[in-house]
């Protein structure tokens, strides 16, 4: 009953947060300057063309009208069409949403990876010289950005000692018979070392990039929650029973000691997707924050509308998994 | 020969070279129980830890031997010393409400240790857990072994604690104020149970408490700390009609009896403590130039 309740609650502040960012994209990107009409006409154009066009897409009716007459076609699941490539843009989008969803997900499990080893090493070594160089490298790998990361790993490992590609998602030159977009989930499923390998190829900087920030910020978080719960009296049981430092700190301390970190690792995520839009660019890695930024520059107000109200839907399915596991892993919430 | 034997054990807080415990020895018998007292900070606590290789990190012990059944522990390696303890010696913690992990079930916090580190099989640890939850008088064990400590009362939990610490059947247990952190009303059944347990199992028990009330119901042997030092030790019986330590005797006489609490309410006089603080300098003394 109170799960029922709760999944509806959910449903209703989800529902209520995407019409907010509808709206709040809706009126910002046409209160900004810049006229997409004016992009679309070679130079020359008559006034008579302008107004055409401009009714065309409806830009001649009041802002009130053109939101509600585009809620109505999203309630049918009609996005509308994009101006620079007149397709649909629901279509659009969709088509690139595999590509920037496995990006994120390989830099996720990258940071978690990376992360969470430099937390158990800090952990086991704490108050130790080895912990202060973690912190160190913490704090190094926390100050800059990263695109800034991304830009040093082209240098480093696609310029100086150029292991891996440093452009697009895959060699367009393989046999590209995909039934979905999902490339590297269905390379790997199909068993196709030849296809996998080389996406990974292209898709490890980039996601590198955006996993260095992150790593360090669950690096921190987690071994200071581990260190903290080190010293909680069911730990000392447990090294009375004749377990060591490993056992303790991955058996006792760390189930316990995640919670913190997974909360933080929800949030830091959504930034994560956030930062594909520049580092796909950055990348020339063809997925949605490329399509965003190209929108952007073409002023096409219609895939601009899509794209963002699509992140929104990720960044609360992201906070709702997020919820999710919290109560999966803590034994309290579950019977609460 | 004693189960336990603690000669001249000395330690003290890392780069500060405050003595935390100076020069202690003690002795516990296969079966018998022996209390340790003293105030808040004595050093009674962190005997029990010494014992159990879980003294904090900024403690360091400086000298003598904690044999365990005719071993000096403190001369095993890291790893041998922990199965070692893990397998003869058990700890009955102070606080039930936090010495259970949150987030695992009761079952296999009490056969852990027999699976892990004994190689039981685990269809055997479960059934000798099943039988210890009985011994301890829980009712519905099974399902009290598929619970979560959050689901328990504080009482059921310090059960379940003394339970696990005797699942290995071990020769040593430390029972750290076992009872402090309970409800008073709990804190008799669980005395009465800690004694029941000690008795059927014949286990050496030490019995770290600032109670002598408790010393004097359920130990036969008791050594009196004061500043990381034993200023007695003594059999329990005779202490009791007339401690020979002048501190023991303040001590005795600050614990509150039921038949007149008011009037037993004192405080260990100025004076006493000042003779056993020279005490302490002097044997420091000697301990410096020996």
């Amino acid at each position: 009953m109170r799960l029922i309740r709760q999944i509806l609650l959910r449903m209703l502040t989800t529902a209520v947060t995407l019409i907010g960012v509808a709206v709040i994209v809706f009126v910002v990107i046409r209160v900004v300057p810049g006229n997409p009409i004016a992009m679309m006409l070679p130079p020359g154009a008559t006034d008579e063309d302008v107004l055409r066009l401009t009714a065309l897409y409806g830009l001649d009716k009041s802002l009130p009208q053109q939101f509600l007459i585009w809620a109505g076609g999203v309630l049918h699941g009609d996005f509308g069409t994009s101006i620079t490539s007149r397709q649909p843009v629901l279509a659009l989008v969709l088509d690139r949403l595999p590509a920037t969803l496995e990006l994120s997900i390989m830099a996720l499990v990258i940071a978690v990876l990376i992360g969470g080893v430099v937390a158990l090493t800090g952990t086991r070594s704490r108050d130790s010289g080895i912990e202060a160089a973690i912190d160190i490298g913490n704090g190094i790998a926390l100050s800059i950005p990263d695109f800034l990361w991304g830009l040093i790993l082209i240098l480093l490992f696609g310029v100086l000692l150029p292991v891996f590609n440093i452009s697009g998602r895959i060699t367009p030159s393989l046999p590209l018979n995909f039934v979905t977009n999902f490339y590297l989930f269905e390379s790997i499923l199909r068993g196709r070392p030849d296809l996998w390998l080389d996406l990974i190829s292209h898709m490890f900087l980039p996601s590198l990039a955006l996993a260095i920030p992150l790593s360090a910020i669950i690096g921190q978080v987690l071994k200071q929650s581990l260190k903290e719960t080190m010293h909680l009296d069911y730990v000392t049981l447990s090294r009375t029973k004749g377990y060591g430092e490993n056992h303790v700190i991955l058996r006792e301390a760390l189930p316990n000691a995640i919670l913190p970190t997974l909360t933080l690792v929800g949030v830091q995520f959504t930034f994560l997707i956030g930062g594909t839009v520049i580092i796909e660019r950055l990348f020339s890695y063809e997925g949605l924050g490329n399509l965003a930024i190209d929108a952007v520059i073409n002023r096409d107000l219609p895939l601009i509308q899509g794209i963002v109200i699509l992140f929104a839907v990720i960044f609360t399915a992201v906070n709702l998994v997020v919820d999710l596991l919290y109560a999966v892993l803590n034994p309290r919430l579950r019977h609460g | 020969m004693s189960f336990l034997t603690i000669r001249n054990l000395s330690a003290e807080l890392k780069g500060h070279g405050v003595p935390l415990l100076r020069r202690v020895s003690l002795q516990v018998a296969a079966g018998e129980v022996r209390g340790l007292v003293g105030e808040s900070g004595a050093g009674k606590s962190m005997i029990g830890k010494a014992i159990l290789g879980i003294l904090p990190r900024a403690v360091a012990i400086t000298g003598g031997e904690i044999l365990l059944d005719g071993v000096d522990l403190l001369q095993l390696p890291p790893a041998q010393r922990r199965r070692r303890i893990g397998a003869s010696a058990a700890l009955i913690p102070q606080d039930p409400l936090t010495a259970l992990n949150p987030s695992r079930r009761i079952g296999g916090q009490i056969t852990d240790r027999l699976v892990d580190i004994l190689g039981w099989q685990r269809a055997r640890a479960e059934a000798r857990a099943r039988e210890l939850l009985a011994e301890v008088q829980i009712a519905e064990p099974e399902r009290v072994l598929r619970s979560y400590p959050h689901e328990l009362s504080g009482g059921m939990r310090q059960r379940i604690l003394i339970a696990s610490a005797f699942a290995a059947e071990p020769r040593l247990i430390v029972a750290d104020e076992p009872t402090t952190a309970l409800d008073v009303t709990v804190q008799k059944q669980i005395l009465k149970l800690i004694q029941a347990m000690q008795a059927r199992h014949g286990t050496a028990l030490l019995f770290v408490t600032h109670d002598l009330g408790v010393v004097s119901k359920v130990c036969q042997k008791l050594s009196v700390l004061y500043a990381g030092m034993v200023v007695e030790d003594t059999e329990v019986r005779p202490f009791f009609a007339g401690p020979k330590h002048a501190y023991s005797a303040a001590l005795l006489a600050a614990t509150p009896k039921y038949t007149d609490p008011a009037a037993s309410l004192q405080p260990v006089p100025e004076a006493v403590i000042e003779a056993v603080r020279r005490e302490v300098a002097d044997a420091d003394r000697r301990a410096g130039h020996g």
